[in-house]
Formats: C-alpha cells, sequence, structure tokens
C-alpha cells in the first residue's frame, strides 16, 4: 500500500492506553493505571522515531499498540493511512504482518525449543509468505546471511548463540514479512557494549539498503537513542513532553524535564563534565495510578508555578517542528 | 605521601571443573585520602572479585586470593582470618561496600532501623536508643523523607531507588575511611542514578572518606572520578587521571571502548566501531596479552612475550602495551 501523502508511515492522534485496576471477586474496578495518556506523534517512511522516558513512563505500552497488541482505551492510529486503532481482531493480522516487534531479552524472547531456523522462518508461515518448501528455505537462508549468522547454524536452539547473535535473530525475524515498521524495544539494552554497537550498526545498514524501512526505537539510554534516531520523542508518565530532532536535542533542549534527562547522562569526558550544567531532580517519578493533577511533572519541576497544577499543557510546535508540552517555554 | 589503602599484585583464583579461573591476575592500585577513584571495564573482567578480595568475601572454596599484599592503616590485610575479628571491625566498618542489587544485600525480614542501628552498635558500642536517633538521622542525611518513621518499615516498602539510600546511609553508618560502590546505580532510572551518585560524592566529602566507584559506564568515571583504572581480563591495562586517560588514552582497549559506545554529544554520521571477537573466558589464559585476539595494534612480539607490564608514560598515566599507540 503506498503511503499516504504526507509520506507519515504512522500517525498516532491523542492515544490513551488505561489498564483497569480491579479487586475482589467480582473483579470491580477500583482505578485506572494511565499508561499513556493522550500522546500524538508521528512517523515518516524511513525514518527512526526514538522514544525515551524512564522506567514505566508508557513507551512498551505505546509500541504495542500501535502493532494493535492491544486496543487503545482512546485516539487514533493511522497506519500506511488507514485508522487501525479500533480494527477487531479477525482483521488485525493482514496489519501486523506489515509490522514486527524485536524485543530488549534476547533470552527469554525466542523459544528455547524451537530452532533458530524455523523461529527466523516463523512469520513466513504464518503469514503465508512462502510459494513452497524451496522458496522458505532460500528466504530463510537469506535472511540470516543479512543479520550476518551464517545460515548453517539454522538447526540450532537459542541457547547454543550468543547473546548477540541471538539478538541478530530477533531482527532476522522481524524482517522476514518484509515489515515495513519495526518497533524496535529496548533492542540492545541487555547487551555488553561492543556487542550493543554491533546490533546498533546492522539496524543502521539494513535502513540504508532497505528502502522505507522505518524504527520506532525504544530505550532508555539517551545518547544510544540519539545516536540511531532522526528525531526524539521523550515521555514522562504517559504524556510526551517533547518532539524534536537529534541536533535539537542536545543542543536546545527546552521542556524542562528533558533537561534534567540529558544532564543527568554523564559523557564519557571529564573536560567537557567539568562545564555541563547539573540539573539532579528531586523526589522519584510519581505513580501512574495517582499521576499529579495538570502538568504531571510540576511536583519535580524546577520551574513549576501554581498554574502547572491546573493545566495540562498541549504538545506545541515551538518551530521547525520543535514540539514542547510546558506552558513556561 | 603514603597511600590510604594500597593493593600489591593481588592474586584471586577460582578452582572450576574445566580449570582455574584467573579472575584477578596480578593487579595493583591505590586510594589517596579522599579521593575518588574508578574502576571500570566490561562484564566479567574481575572488578567485583578485586573489591570482594580487598573485603575477603571471597567464597572459599571454589575462591582464593593466591597472593598480593593490601596495605591499610600501617597493616597487611591479608595477614588476617577472613573470618577473624580484625576483619571484622573493618569491613563494614572502615572500608563499606555499597552493592549493585540493595534488595539481595538488604536483609528482607529485619525493618530498615533494625539493620542500621545492628552495625552503630556492634562497631561503635552504641546504646539502643541512641542507635536509633542515629539511625534517624543518617536516612535524612541520605534524603529519606520522614527518616524517623521510616525506621519500622521493611526493605519491600522502599522503592529502589530509596533502597539504595538505605543502603548509602548504612556503608556511611560507622563513619568509614574508604567506600566501595559495586556497579551501585546500574539497576536504576538514570534521573535517579544522578541523584544517588550525586549523593555519594556529597557524603565522602562530608565524612572525608575515599570512593572507589566500580562501574562499566565511562560517563560515570570521567564525571566523578578523579583517578581511574581500566580492567581487562583479571588485570589493570591503564591508569592515570581521568583527563590523562580520557583526553589521551593509549591502550588499544581503552581506545576501543571510547569507539564502541554512542556518546550523547555526538556529531551527525559518527559510526560506532565494535570491538571485534569475545572477551577471553580467563580459564586456562595463555600467558600472553588477553586483549590480543582483539587488538588491531598488534605486532609480533604481542604473540610471543609475556602480558606486558605498566610502564610510566607521563605524570600519573600508566599503559599495559608493546606498541605505542
Ligand atoms: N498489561 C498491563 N496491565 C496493567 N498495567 C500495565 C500493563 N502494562 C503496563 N502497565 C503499567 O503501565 C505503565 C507503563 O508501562 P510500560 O511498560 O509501557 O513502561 P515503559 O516505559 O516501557 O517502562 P520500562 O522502561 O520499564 O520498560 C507502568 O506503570 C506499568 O506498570
Ligand atoms: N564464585 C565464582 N566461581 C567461579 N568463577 C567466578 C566466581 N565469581 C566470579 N567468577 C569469575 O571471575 C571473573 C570475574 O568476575 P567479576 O564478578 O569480578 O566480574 P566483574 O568485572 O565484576 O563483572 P560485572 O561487570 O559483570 O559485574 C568472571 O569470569 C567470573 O565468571
Ligand atoms: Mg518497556
Ligand atoms: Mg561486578
Amino acid at each position: 500500500m503506498a503511503p499516504n501523502q504526507n509520506g507519515n508511515i504512522v500517525s498516532v492522534n491523542e492515544m490513551k492506553m488505561y489498564f483497569p485496576v480491579t479487586r475482589g471477586l467480582l473483579r470491580r474496578k477500583v482505578a485506572d493505571v494511565k499508561a499513556v495518556d493522550g500522546v500524538s506523534f508521528y512517523i515518516k517512511k524511513g525514518e527512526t522515531l526514538g522514544l525515551v522516558g524512564e522506567s514505566g513512563s508508557g513507551k512498551t505500552t505505546v509500541g504495542r499498540c500501535i502493532m494493535r497488541l492491544y486496543r487503545p482505551t482512546a485516539g487514533r492510529i493511522v497506519f500506511d493511512g488507514k485508522d487501525i486503532s479500533k480494527l477487531p481482531e479477525s482483521q488485525v493480522r493482514p496489519v501486523r504482518s506489515r509490522m514486527a516487534l524485536i524485543f530488549q531479552d534476547p533470552y527469554g524472547s525466542l523459544d528455547p525449543r524451537q530452532s533458530a531456523g524455523s523461529i527466523v522462518g516463523e512469520p513466513l508461515k504464518i503469514f503465508n509468505m512462502a510459494a513452497n518448501k524451496q522458496a522458505y528455505k532460500e528466504r530463510v537462508e537469506e535472511l540470516f546471511r543479512i543479520v550476518g549468522l551464517d545460515p548453517s547454524m539454522m538447526d540450532r536452539v537459542p541457547h547454543e548463540f550468543s547473546g548477540g547473535q541471538r539478538q541478530r535473530i530477533g531482527v532476522a525475524r522481524a524482517l522476514a514479512s518484509k515489515a515495513s515498521l519495526i518497533i524496535c524495544d529496548e533492542p540492545v539494552s541487555a547487551l555488553d557494549v561492543s556487542i550493543q554497537a554491533q546490533i546498533i550498526n546492522l539496524l543502521e545498514e539494513l535502513q540504508d539498503r532497505i528502502g522505507g524501512l522505518t524504527y520506532l526505537f525504544i530505550a532508555h539510554d539517551l545518547a544510544v537513542v540519539r545516536h540511531i534516531s532522526d528525531r526524539i520523542a521523550v515521555m514522562y508518565l504517559g504524556r510526551i513532553v517533547e518532539v524534536t530532532d537529534r541536533k535539537n536535542l542536545y543542543d536546545n533542549p527546552l521542556h524542562p524535564y528533558t533537561r534534567a534527562l540529558l544532564s543527568a547522562i554523564p559523557v564519557a569526558d571529564p573536560f567537557l563534565e567539568e562545564k555541563r550544567e547539573r540539573v539532579i531532580l528531586q523526589g522519584e517519578v510519581p505513580s501512574p495510578l495517582s499521576p499529579p493533577s495538570g502538568c504531571n511533572f510540576h511536583p519535580r519541576c524546577p520551574m513549576a508555578i501554581p498554574e502547572c497544577k491546573e493545566t495540562v499543557p498541549p504538545l506545541l510546535d515551538k518551530g521547525g517542528g520543535h514540539q514542547v508540552a510546558c506552558i513556561r517555554v | 605521601m603514603a597511600a590510604l589503602l594500597e593493593v600489591e599484585n593481588l592474586k584471586t583464583y577460582f578452582k572450576v571443573d574445566h580449570g582455574l579461573v584467573k579472575a584477578v591476575d596480578g593487579v595493583s592500585y591505590y586510594i589517596n585520602e579522599r579521593e575518588i577513584v574508578g574502576l571500570v571495564g566490561e562484564s566479567g573482567c574481575g572488578k567485583s572479585v578485586s573489591q570482594l578480595s580487598v573485603m575477603q568475601l571471597i567464597p572459599t572454596p571454589p575462591g582464593r586470593i593466591e597472593a598480593g599484599k593490601i596495605h591499610f592503616e600501617g597493616r597487611d590485610l591479608l595477614q588476617y582470618e577472613a573470618k577473624g575479628p580484625e576483619m571484622r571491625s573493618i569491613r563494614g566498618a572502615k572500608i563499606s561496600m555499597v552493592f549493585q542489587e540493595p534488595m539481595t544485600s538488604l536483609n528482607p525480614v529485619l525493618t530498615i532501623g533494625r539493620q542500621l542501628t545492628e552495625s552503630l552498635e556492634l562497631h561503635l558500642g552504641m546504646e539502643p536508643i541512641k542507635a536509633r536517633e542515629r539511625a534517624a538521622e543518617l536516612l535524612s542525611l541520605v534524603a529519606i523523607p520522614d527518616g524517623a518513621n521510616r525506621l519500622d518499615d521493611y526493605p519491600h516498602q522502599f522503592s529502589g531507588g530509596m533502597r539504595q539510600r538505605v543502603m548509602i546511609a548504612m556503608a556511611l553508618s560507622c563513619n568509614p575511611r574508604i567506600i566501595i560502590a559495586d556497579e551501585p546505580t546500574t539497576a536504576l532510572d538514570v534521573t535517579t542514578q544522578a541523584q544517588l551518585l550525586e549523593l555519594m560524592k556529597d557524603m565522602v566529602s562530608r565524612f572525608n572518606a575515599s570512593l572507589v566507584i566500580v562501574t562499566h559506564n565511562l560517563g560515570v568515571v570521567a564525571r566523578y572520578a578523579q583517578r581511574l583504572y581500566v580492567m581487562y581480563a583479571g588485570r589493570i591495562v591503564e591508569s592515570g587521571t581521568s583527563k590523562e586517560l580520557f583526553g589521551n588514552p593509549r591502550h588499544p582497549y581503552t581506545i576501543a571502548l571510547l569507539k564502541c559506545v554512542p556518546r550523547l554529544d555526538e556529531e551527525e554520521g559518527t559510526k560506532l566501531v565494535p570491538i571485534v571477537g569475545m572477551p577471553p573466558n580467563l580459564v586456562n589464559m595463555p600467558g600472553t596479552c588477553a586483549f590480543r585476539p582483539r587488538c588491531p595494534y598488534q605486532v609480533e612480539r604481542c604473540h610471543n612475550d609475556p602480558w606486558p607490564e605498566l610502564r610510566l608514560i607521563d605524570g600519573q598515566h600508566y599503559v599495559s602495551c608493546y606498541v605505542e599507540t
């Protein structure tokens, strides 16, 4: 299917995902976990959008909603020009074949009894994408080669591979269905630094090679996210507080939370570190069960004024696509 | 001026089924008074084992401290029994440790107050009532709001960041000379990590203590450590002030490490350079440089000669490599 006119492969509008908290035998609903609480963003075809935020800010939930593994509580998700947010489960599958997910944990996310070859080839079977046995085998071999694995290792099971090799299996599987959007959920967080570099390079090479391949790259390591992304969205407690390109994120962060997040990350350069501004946030991230009113960052914000308690700040364009949700900037 | 702690040629080995793991194989380093020192290296290179050796907390068997001296306050700590009274008066008191995973080092069935007062009573001989007052003070010192009222809480009632604050309070409780922080914040969110590292830095300066930060994060040591040691496969391969090391990295491993991690401030289009191959598993190691199989600078000599000694190249900057990189 052709991308829609504006070149976006996905655009998400005011999406919410609430998980009910139930109690008692009758599973009466007593509250909602507001995991995602009204987010809007788009991803252009062929680009990488980074999604950062601390644990529990809702990153994984955003990814799972786009894959329609969850049905969002509210809002629209337009994928390839079509609103998929309310599609019934029966119609979700063909959409899902054009997306794929790569997980953080190369150990836990692969079936330990399945051979590497059948893990990689599974999407071909699910979505009927191989004409016959021979075509299937050739495609799986090709996928192994694309991600830098020796096809002769196809019959081995996951525990016979190293962590980096297992993550390559995950990438090969994601490519199998010719997905145009790959949601990478912390794909390198569990890996040693030199293997992390290999996987990041692999993802970058694939994007150069496969026209239109688009990534939503989720991670909490802002340096990794900035390295691989064209644009970056920063999440805090279920909301997006800032979206900007990689250059502005470092040179001109506007939201007080983004500034704190940046300054919390040390750079391997003692000369630079001596001069860097340090904003140390007080307190901890509040629970999404009872988020603060108004701008939910206000209790920890060094710039907060009384009004911040009252209104949820809209995400506004400050020029050149640099969007910020803060009434103080 | 003599160093506060000086470790000399420490060797700690583990006997396993398939051979001998030389986890720490001839490590020497020192810590001055009121100094913050970093120890960096990838997973499995022997950072924790070297620090646990200083505390004599190595599980024996399979492990054993084979050789070395640990000079502290005019004595060699390795002359003392691990379970003897001398080590007990040093461990957790004069030298204390903060571990990566607070849930495994805090006792889940004892209240926070009890865990704090225990060492105050044991090491400082405080009366229970005084110890409880001091425990409350320590909690407020590490910025746990309303500390006095949280003494009767159990560890599971605290968040991860707060448990790590409790660990820091415990480490400070007996006015230590040295705090060893072994990956103190890796499991936590970045803003919480920053809070805790700042807290630790302030506390050691307030208590006139020294701090050893053990980590795989080069940024953390660049920000906090005055001097650092880079470890690879059980040895120190490069050491110096942070500025010497980051300004002019000389060991091929240090150079490689800096090129494979993305930097927050990097230029557009920067390519990461992965280190080829895998770290060695430390079993039955050859006597030659352990980084050689992965090293882009290797020369003939590296295949034959023993692992090079550390040599002084400038100021306080030492490197263990035959090649002029
Ligand atoms: N299926 C679920 N049922 C109930 N609550 C959930 C569910 N999934 C997520 N949550 C809650 O929603 C919030 C957001 O979770 P999510 O996993 O999206 O965060 P995240 O940003 O991916 O965090 P991390 O960095 O730890 O992976 C959390 O408070 C989490 O506990
Ligand atoms: N009890 C043990 N028995 C056998 N080998 C051990 C034992 N403890 C540690 N080792 C080995 O000693 C080596 C050094 O381990 P150590 O825990 O010091 O690494 P580290 O540098 O702290 O790594 P990390 O960054 O993962 O914490 C490793 O190869 C490890 O497998
Ligand atoms: Mg997640
Ligand atoms: Mg360790």
